[in-house]
């Protein structure tokens, strides 16, 4: 027996450090219920950037961590949307926390069944695959109208209150803590999965696919099991969608949605998660102010912000700020 | 019903061979850098502009507006290429899909700014209106002009890589890069001579899908999925396989718009993901 692991770094340990957390980061969490206090008037949009971060979180989880590049995840978002609208629509059950998990339990189960096309293709072919199973979600949408209300959108969806107390209101007071309280709690389950050697393996797969079963891993179970959690949480942010908007419209199924949410997590930072949240804050915000001034020509600003981060910012806006952070240290 | 179905096979076809010529140029870079340029399309939506405005400012007959369009599309592309691409030939796939895409978004409002949001139209030679009529199938006199330019340039395409020396080189790079660099073939110089044409023949099919498909700034993006379809299907660096994959999605595409409209454009990317789970790297791929 040689004794040469003692000195080197206990992993079990290794993982306990990086998963500690950081006053930053608490600070960071305190900052989200700001809203309630000091922008009232802007709670139904702080509860849209709360969708769009668990959004980005789950695409951060499979493009950030396992290296799967996607443009078709709002295929889950709209399975996660339209489940919820359909259960309160046609079923006649509008209670919103089974309600919710059902959303993101039907998006898991379709995203186990995509799994295994997934993991059998890579590069171009992938990107193809992804994005041909999101406009193909999209066109069964659309011409299963009788259904899904087609390019009307599916009307008649009404939200019981939470726990029975709490109702939807108009200002977005319930909405905003219903979907702030879902972000976090999938945020903390993203963090406890990324800081876990299942999440220590994922990133083994991004880094090189082919000496990861060379060192016993099963890529391609892993590969699968992130993209079912990624497919779940996909389903939990459209069904947060339909729950606070009482509407489920085509669009939560475009290649539009999936193109956004991939150019809001690179524009944060891909593989961090926090990056996530805050590309969905900067990119919402910036639409906001933005659209109001003239709509037509927000695109050219989101371009022109990709192009940017892809050439000066690899890693992000938050990417960027570490660096910065870093060099002010020294 | 048979008559009906001849058309549609000839529509079909010709909207085949339009995105042949859109799609070509993106095979065959693809299959020699591995750059993934999804602006690909905004190269066309470029030469549909210059075409229509040197038509109506410049009073350039079709004819000449077609060869300016590919030479526009060309020029533009390859001083994108030395200045910008080639920055992302290492930089992994997803920021060079992110990057071009950034470059849609932006042409595309760069296109409204200029142009507006509306449909540009085009003016044809009387020459290529109408149609020819045999028995009783009517056959557009412009889809024959468009099925004869594509065929003229499989032919051209296809001579020139198999007996030129460009073309040669252009073979050998796309096997093996750094062998052909190794025998001393300046790999760099060929990709810029390639981009440049296959961004020129994207210019050239962008100025020829004004009159069947329109022109707005969303081409880009709308033909973006196609030209990718084309490229994905037919196997990258193929030019038979683009002429395949063309072939089957413009027939494929028209006939499910004209037999079942309700699920058509279902049915085509259901024989996208099909056709790409058996085969990863297309039906002509060799890697």
């Amino acid at each position: 027996m040689s004794n040469t692991t003692t000195t080197a770094i206990d992993p079990a340990a290794w993982i306990r450090r990086q998963s500690r957390w950081s006053a930053l980061e608490v600070a960071f969490w305190l900052a989200a219920l700001l809203p309630f206090y000091f922008f009232p008037t802007y709670l139904m949009l702080a509860s849209q950037i709360a969708v769009a971060a668990l959004f980005a979180i789950s695409v951060d989880l499979i493009l950030g961590y396992a290296g799967i590049v996607t443009l078709g995840h709002a295929m889950f978002f709209g399975i996660g949307a339209y489940t919820a609208g359909l259960l309160s629509a046609k079923a006649g059950w509008g209670e919103p926390i089974s309600g919710l998990l059902i959303a993101g339990a039907m998006a898991g189960a379709v995203g186990f069944v995509v799994s295994f096309l997934i993991v059998r293709v890579q590069h171009l072919a992938l990107i193809m695959v992804t994005l041909g199973l999101g406009l193909l979600t999209y066109e069964l949408a659309n011409a299963m109208s009788w259904l899904t209300g087609g390019t009307d959108g599916l009307r008649g969806i009404d939200i019981w209150p939470i726990f029975g107390l709490f109702r939807f209101d108009l200002w977005g007071y319930t909405a905003y803590s219903y979907t702030l309280a879902v972000l976090f709690l999938g945020f903390l389950a993203a963090r406890r999965i990324v800081n876990s050697s299942f999440g220590l393996a994922l990133r083994g797969i991004r880094e090189n696919v082919r000496r990861m079963p060379a060192i016993g891993s099963p890529y391609r179970r892993h590969l699968q099991a992130i993209y079912t959690i990624s497919a779940a949480i996909a389903g939990l942010a459209g069904g947060l969608l339909t729950q606070t908007t009482n509407t489920v419209a085509l669009e939560s199924l475009s290649f539009q949605r999936s193109a956004d949410v991939v150019v809001m997590l690179i524009l944060g930072g891909t593989g961090r998660l926090y990056g996530a949240v805050l590309g969905a804050l900067v990119f919402l915000l910036v639409r906001d102010r933005l659209s109001g001034v003239n709509p037509q020509y927000w695109y050219f600003w989101i371009g022109l912000m990709l192009m940017v981060v892809v050439l000066f910012m690899p890693k992000g806006i938050l990417g960027g700020l570490t660096r910065l952070a870093g060099r002010t240290k020294g | 019903m048979n008559a009906n179905l001849v058309i549609v096979l000839f529509d079909g076809f010709a909207f085949g061979m339009l995105l042949f010529v859109l799609s070509v140029g993106l095979s065959v870079t693809l299959g020699l850098m591995n750059f993934i340029n999804l602006a690909h399309g905004a190269f066309g939506m470029l030469g549909g502009y210059v075409a229509v405005t040197a038509m109506r400012q410049l009073g350039f007959p079709f004819l000449l507006a077609l060869p300016t369009a590919f030479l526009a599309a060309a020029l533009v592309s390859v001083v994108f290429e030395r200045t910008l691409f080639r920055r992302l030939y290492r930089a992994g796939e997803l920021n060079q899909v992110l990057f071009t895409i950034g470059l849609v978004f932006v042409s595309a409002a760069a296109a409204t700014y200029v142009f507006g949001t509306g449909q540009q139209p085009i003016v044809l030679p009387d020459w290529l209106r109408g149609s020819v009529v045999v028995g009783e199938l009517r056959f557009g006199v412009y889809r024959i002009f468009l099925i004869a330019m594509a065929l003229a340039i499989t032919a051209l395409l296809v001579f020139g890589l198999e007996r030129t020396r460009l073309g040669a080189r252009i073979r050998a790079a796309v096997d093996n890069q750094r062998v052909a660099q190794g025998l001393g073939i300046n790999v760099d110089r060929i990709f810029a001579v390639t981009f440049a044409l296959g961004s020129g023949l994207a210019g050239l099919g962008g100025a020829l899908a004004v009159e069947i498909v329109g022109l707005d700034p969303s081409f880009g993006f709308h033909y973006l999925v196609y030209v990718l379809i084309v490229v994905a299907v037919g196997g990258l660096g193929s030019v038979t396989g683009s002429f395949v994959g063309a072939a089957l999605l413009g027939i494929g595409d028209v006939a499910g718009k004209y037999f079942v409209p309700e699920i058509g454009s279902f049915l085509i990317y259901l024989m996208l993901v099909a056709i790409l789970l058996v085969r990863p790297l297309g039906l002509f791929g060799k890697r």
